[in-house]
């Protein structure tokens, strides 16, 4: 077998150059748009990596929602807005909760491990609902991000907040491919295709879902804080389980062979909704609907699947 | 008969390498295995006959840690391991193939082979190292030279004959490098024609390793061929055990076992046609 040169790492650094530089010319809705697109690209590659185990979960609401809520509950009653320390408690707290709840669902698989996660999520969203002080269902307003002592004028917030993504999401986009190829990540793939031999490979299956659990958590969560940081707002519907099948969607629509894939499939995504709320502003979600029906008739990989195949970059 | 290299380095006091006592299991009210007491030493080729339902696999799901004894211990060079998981198992030592190659499927057989030895060498998974690196392919396709199947080492599992699989299940069990392999039923769903030449590269590569061996079969020539000592199970129990030569000759041996496997063999070898 030849090992095929992996271009991947090569193609992500020039496609952060692109969006960088996109920042100058593309108007503020584009902008916002991308960056809502990227974060929940990034709640979507966590996603992917449960998925390539053999793992749905219809729960990543719940850590997108507690980072969202994280950001907004440290700006407002903490007082902290520095984006560092934000994403830093948000992953912290990401982590403690996901461990908690991984130790029972890593012994879950199929429906079983998508009803559990989807009903801790709507816990979430049951407690949020009736939190008075947290805005209840209407949810509460975020305070403006700052960067080490730097605060950037509120008109320009959503540029450098952009601009964070994109290095943000790259960087790890970078960690995460790399984690694609290693044993761990094709331990992924092993296990769903078979946990015995995994077990008799001297490898815990259970401990490695653990592991990939708790790294979707903190994906999930930290897109849900850049989401929040872009939006300025956060509202329990971020744990309400339409929103964690928006994320299931979005995998099937991008695919999950390729680290790029969710990305791509937010991007995609987010475009098809905002155009089809604009041409029908009634039934915009038959538009999604007619196209995730498209996608799983004809291209039941995702997009992804129409570049030529080359057994992505030495990943599964 | 297969000549032996032994392990590196023998110890002056002989310690079983695998020892049972008292093992038994029940399901219920059927009783799967009882009373199995058990040893095999370093290096030895055991082969283990029984008709279906006798309590070879049980035996050896038992061992592996699929099972967990309803009595009895198993001790490994002395060491109690009864109840321990099928991975504590494998890195202690003991490492096995399945009746049914237990593979993944949607993977190269190259990828089987990588995986195999990544794991089983590296029990912290190596970090963020890729897999798949110009020497990791080397190596595993080497292996895969070693059982004569590196013609399919591009080839998605899910389409290799069974032979092929065969091989490559027992090369994964022997990627760690185990100080005892077993193999349940290594011929089974493999043609007639073909059985004897799939022994012939397994014992060659259980020798390289110097694994102590113990092998289920139901072909007698087989058994013959390659084991050195014979345990034979009937009804969850073992009737006999000893050097193959005086087990073939053993009544009870002859009447419930041998006689059995020739009314199936017929039937097996249509099968397999």
């Amino acid at each position: 077998m030849m090992l095929i040169t992996d271009t991947t790492s090569r193609n992500l650094w020039i496609a952060m150059c692109v969006f960088l530089l996109m920042t100058f010319i593309i108007p503020n809705w584009l902008g916002f748009l991308t960056t809502v697109a990227l974060a929940k690209g990034l709640v979507v590659l966590g996603l992917a990596m449960l998925m390539r185990t053999g793992l749905v979960s219809f729960g990543q609401g719940l850590y997108y929602c507690l980072g969202g809520y994280v950001v907004g509950i440290a700006g407002t009653q903490l007082g902290i807005t520095d984006v560092i320390i934000l994403l830093a408690i948000t992953i912290i707290s990401a982590i403690m909760i996901s461990l908690l709840l991984g130790l029972l669902l890593c012994r879950y698989r199929e429906i079983f491990f998508a009803m559990l996660t989807m009903a801790f999520s709507m816990i979430l969203y049951g407690i949020l609902v009736k939190s008075e002080v947290l805005g209840s269902t209407d949810g509460f307003n975020i305070e403006p991000a700052s960067l080490m002592g730097w605060h950037p004028a509120i008109e320009s917030l959503g540029t450098w907040v952009y601009m964070f993504t994109v290095v943000l999401t790259f960087l790890i986009l970078q960690c995460i491919h790399r984690y694609f190829k290693s044993p761990l990540g094709f331990t992924g793939k092993a296990i769903r295709e078979n946990e015995i031999r995994v077990e008799y490979l001297g490898i815990s299956p259970k401990k490695v879902i653990l592991l990939k659990y708790v790294i979707a958590a903190v994906l999930a969560s930290v897109g849900g804080a850049l989401t929040a940081m872009v939006a300025g707002h956060v509202d329990p519907e971020m744990a309400f389980w339409t929103t964690s099948g928006e994320f299931v969607f979005i995998a099937l629509l991008g695919g999950i062979t390729h680290v790029a894939a969710p990305i791509v499939g937010a991007i995609i995504f987010e475009i098809i909704r905002t155009f089809a709320f604009d041409l029908a502003p009634y039934s915009w979600q038959m538009i999604l609907g007619a196209a995730l029906l498209l996608i799983i008739f004809f291209l039941p990989n995702g997009l992804w699947s129409l570049l030529p195949a080359q057994r992505n970059g030495g990943q599964l | 008969m297969v000549t032996f290299a032994g392990p590196k380095k023998r110890r002056s006091t002989v310690v079983a390498i695998l020892e049972t006592k008292g093992l038994s299991k029940t399901f219920g009210a059927v009783t799967a295995a009882a009373d199995i007491n058990v040893v095999i030493n370093e290096g030895e080729i055991v082969g283990v006959i029984g008709s279906n339902g006798a309590g070879k696999t049980t035996f050896i799901n038992m061992v592996t840690g699929y099972l967990k004894p309803s009595e009895g211990t198993i001790l490994y060079r002395n060491r109690n391991i009864t109840g321990l998981s099928p991975r504590q198992i494998t890195r202690v030592g003991i490492c096995r193939s399945f009746q049914i190659a237990q593979l993944f499927p949607e993977l190269t057989a190259l990828e089987n082979m990588a995986i195999a030895f990544r794991l089983l060498e590296n029990r912290r998974l190596g970090g963020f190292a890729p897999l798949l690196t110009e020497e990791s392919v080397n190596r595993a396709i080497q292996e895969l030279k070693e059982y004569g199947i590196e013609e399919y080492s591009d080839a998605v599992v899910a389409t290799l004959p069974q032979g092929v699989r065969k091989l490559l299940d027992i090369a994964m069990a022997l990627a760690g490098q185990p100080a005892l392999l077993l193999l349940d039923e290594p011929t089974s769903g493999v043609a007639v024609d073909e059985k004897f030449a799939l022994m012939d590269t397994v014992m060659k590569a259980v020798n390289r390793t110097g694994a102590a061996t113990l092998f289920v079969e139901h072909d007698m020539e087989i058994i013959e061929r390659y084991a050195t000592r014979v345990i034979a199970f009937y009804d969850g129990s073992i009737i006999a055990d000893a050097p193959t030569a005086e087990a073939m000759v053993n009544p009870d041996v002859k009447e419930y076992i041998i006689g059995a496997e020739l009314h199936r063999q017929p039937e097996e070898s249509l099968d397999n046609a």
